[in-house]
């Protein structure tokens, strides 16, 4: 029998250590794809904070690894990035890490145009620590900490991280995809690639956002979460890049 | 050793640092250490390192992990409030056995409080300050000269045992200036390698992982448990100057700033013939209990006089180490004010007179 595919190197064949119907599994996988086509796993760096992908610090992925404090990714690959220019050194965050908590050190980060990318996976909820609500839960969705559903006189308004970082000088590539759809898988897929050339170009910081699920706090089948995503996250969170320096393409 | 040159105390940090092989800074400007990091911005791109300029504390110290974490000799410099922003990442850097040094340039608090010489964060400093199970070696000088010398030992502990190192400073040592000799450069590619950086495997060998994260408990206490016997281990490490205690009956103890001012001390009492001592913990963690239990147990030793910028926090140690087998008496100050020798001489001659003595001015 001819075999098609075959799993990426710099993805470990344990299991993916998340809930059933998660889409990190899948993220994680168009990385490692990424990552092998471009010949780059002897000198990547992944830095996983605090979240689920806390999960994949040991065992889920075969290239050197740091594990970031809550937040605090894109600090840590600054360091790594100013200690080693050549290597090509990546954060893998959740929204809550991303854009909550780590919140300054994004801006900074994109501000500087430090010459690091940032995956930043969207399912709008603290996976981790049970369901509560994010800076990027939608409007109406209730959370653990949204009972009620978010609403804009107690919680305020979903951040738009893309949007925010796009009217910056200091990045050279801004997408947001989606890992619920097969064009948005390939479109993740190529996203990633663009942002780690971005990156190995010197052109500066890049960021993909990738919209995913939770089916597990969501309390949706997996196949209901990927449904939200097209009809209520889309809507808000529409996807397309939107900042691609010049001399990127 | 090098050339002789007159420096301000924060600038000879930074140049120390730069001779002891790092090349890479992160910091955030705060009072009254900012000539260290305007220094390195200067000098750290005339021999091929790295200055950046974080958005906070909270992320330099970061920073600190990610280079740290990537094999290279790193350090920030700090005082008090920005020190307290980097204990988050400095329990992460100690539980991911991460070497590098954390200069703190005391000031007084607590809060803002003040830009003057303070020694409050001793706690800080020596108890862990950040949260869990862990110890960072405290390396505290008493002159710009020996904040020079210490910066090489600093860099060279923090390799051996995989751990921060916090250099206690103060704003006295921060803003005076002195002339100093400064050591010979050593080449950063001198240095041995470290074979756990997650620096890229570079096709010659296996993925490293740079980690204080383990969700099994038994598995984390196993963890626990070989970062202890290293802090058991790291106690043959101190560092400790004695003056008169082959014959004192009575025994200064202090560190930094106020160890100096009491060697003037020192020398006037005992032109006087009071039989005075002082002991200077160099390092504050590990700290020279044997050398203050040695002296307890002397029969000339009459009590011991703990002087600090504070209000009496080496002075716990003190006690534990003595096993209060003689008494411990205290004087300090705070608030950024600084006792003069003629306060301290006036303090320690009124004990030995045995009258009713204050525990600090005002």
């Amino acid at each position: 029998m001819e075999q098609i595919t075959h799993y990426p190197k710099p993805l470990s064949e344990n299991p993916i250590p998340y809930c059933p119907g998660c889409p990190h599994g899948i993220i994680h996988r168009l990385v490692s794809e990424v990552i092998e086509e471009m010949d780059i796993m002897e000198k990547s760096i992944i830095v996983l904070p605090v979240g689920c992908s806390t999960l994949a610090t040991n065992n889920t992925f075969n290239f050197d690894t740091m594990q970031a404090a809550h937040g605090r990714a894109c600090a840590v690959a600054t360091g790594a990035k100013r200690a080693l220019p050549d290597r090509v050194v990546f954060t893998y965050q959740g929204d809550g890490d991303f854009a909550s908590i780590g919140a300054a050190e994004m801006v900074h980060a994109a501000a500087r145009g430090e010459k690091i990318t940032s995956i930043m996976v969207n399912n709008g909820i603290y996976g981790m620590t049970g369901g509560q609500m994010s800076p990027c839960t939608l409007m109406g969705h209730k959370a653990t900490t949204s009972p009620f559903g978010r609403n804009a006189d107690t919680h305020g308004f979903p951040l738009k991280v893309c949007e925010m970082l796009s009217q910056l000088n200091g990045p050279a590539y801004i997408a947001r995809t989606d890992a619920t759809t097969i064009p948005g898988i390939k479109k993740t897929k190529k996203a990633i690639k663009k942002a780690f050339t971005a990156q190995m170009n010197g052109l500066g910081y890049s960021l993909v956002e990738v919209l995913s699920t939770c089916p597990t706090n969501w309390g949706m089948t997996p196949v209901d979460s990927i449904k939200r995503v097209k009809e209520e996250t889309i809507k808000y969170y529409p996807t397309g890049e939107f900042k691609v320096v010049e001399g990127l393409e | 050793m090098g050339e002789k040159v007159l420096m301000k105390g924060a600038e000879a940090i930074a140049e120390a640092a730069i001779r002891a092989g790092c090349r890479h800074f992160f910091g955030y400007p705060i009072t009254p250490q900012n000539e260290a990091p305007e220094y390195m911005a200067r000098r750290l791109p005339e021999v091929g390192g790295s200055f950046t300029q974080a958005e906070s504390e909270v992320a330099a110290s970061n920073m600190l992990y990610g280079c740290a974490g990537a094999g290279k000799r790193v350090i920030t410099t700090s005082s008090s409030p920005g020190i307290s922003l980097m204990t988050e990442a400095i329990s992460y850097i100690a539980g991911a056995e991460l070497p590098c040094v954390i200069v703190n340039v005391v000031r007084g608090g607590p809060g803002l409080g003040d830009i003057a010489p303070a020694q409050g964060d001793y706690f800080q400093a020596v108890k862990g300050g950040g949260h869990g199970d862990y110890k960072t070696i405290v390396l505290a000088p008493s002159t710009i000269q020996e904040n020079v010398d210490v910066m090489k030992n600093a860099f060279d502990l923090a390799d051996k045992y995989r751990n921060p190192v916090i250099v206690l400073s103060d704003g006295l040592l921060g803003q005076m200036m002195e002339a100093i000799e400064l050591p010979e450069m050593i080449d950063p590619a001198s240095l041995p390698e470290k074979p756990w950086a997650a620096n890229g495997m570079m096709g010659k060998r296996k993925k490293n992982v740079i980690n204080s994260f383990e969700i099994l408990p038994e598995e984390l206490e196993k963890m626990n448990h070989r970062m202890m016997d290293k802090f058991v281990d790291i106690d043959k490490e101190v560092m400790v100057e004695e003056i008169g205690t082959e014959d004192a009956e009575y025994i200064f103890v202090a560190y930094g700033t106020v160890a100096r001012i009491i060697k003037t001390v020192m020398k006037s009492m005992r032109e006087k013939g009071h039989k005075v001592g002082l002991v200077r913990p160099i390092t504050l963690w590990p700290f020279p209990t044997k050398v203050l239990s040695d002296l307890a147990n002397k029969d000339s030793v009459k009590f011991f006089l703990d002087v600090e910028l504070s209000f009496g926090q080496m002075l716990e140690d003190v006690k534990l180490s003595t096993s209060c087998k003689k008494p411990v008496k205290f004087y300090g100050r705070q608030g950024g004010v600084v006792p003069s020798s003629d306060e301290l001489e006036d303090i320690m001659t009124r004990h030995i007179n045995g009258e009713d003595v204050p525990t600090g001015g005002v």
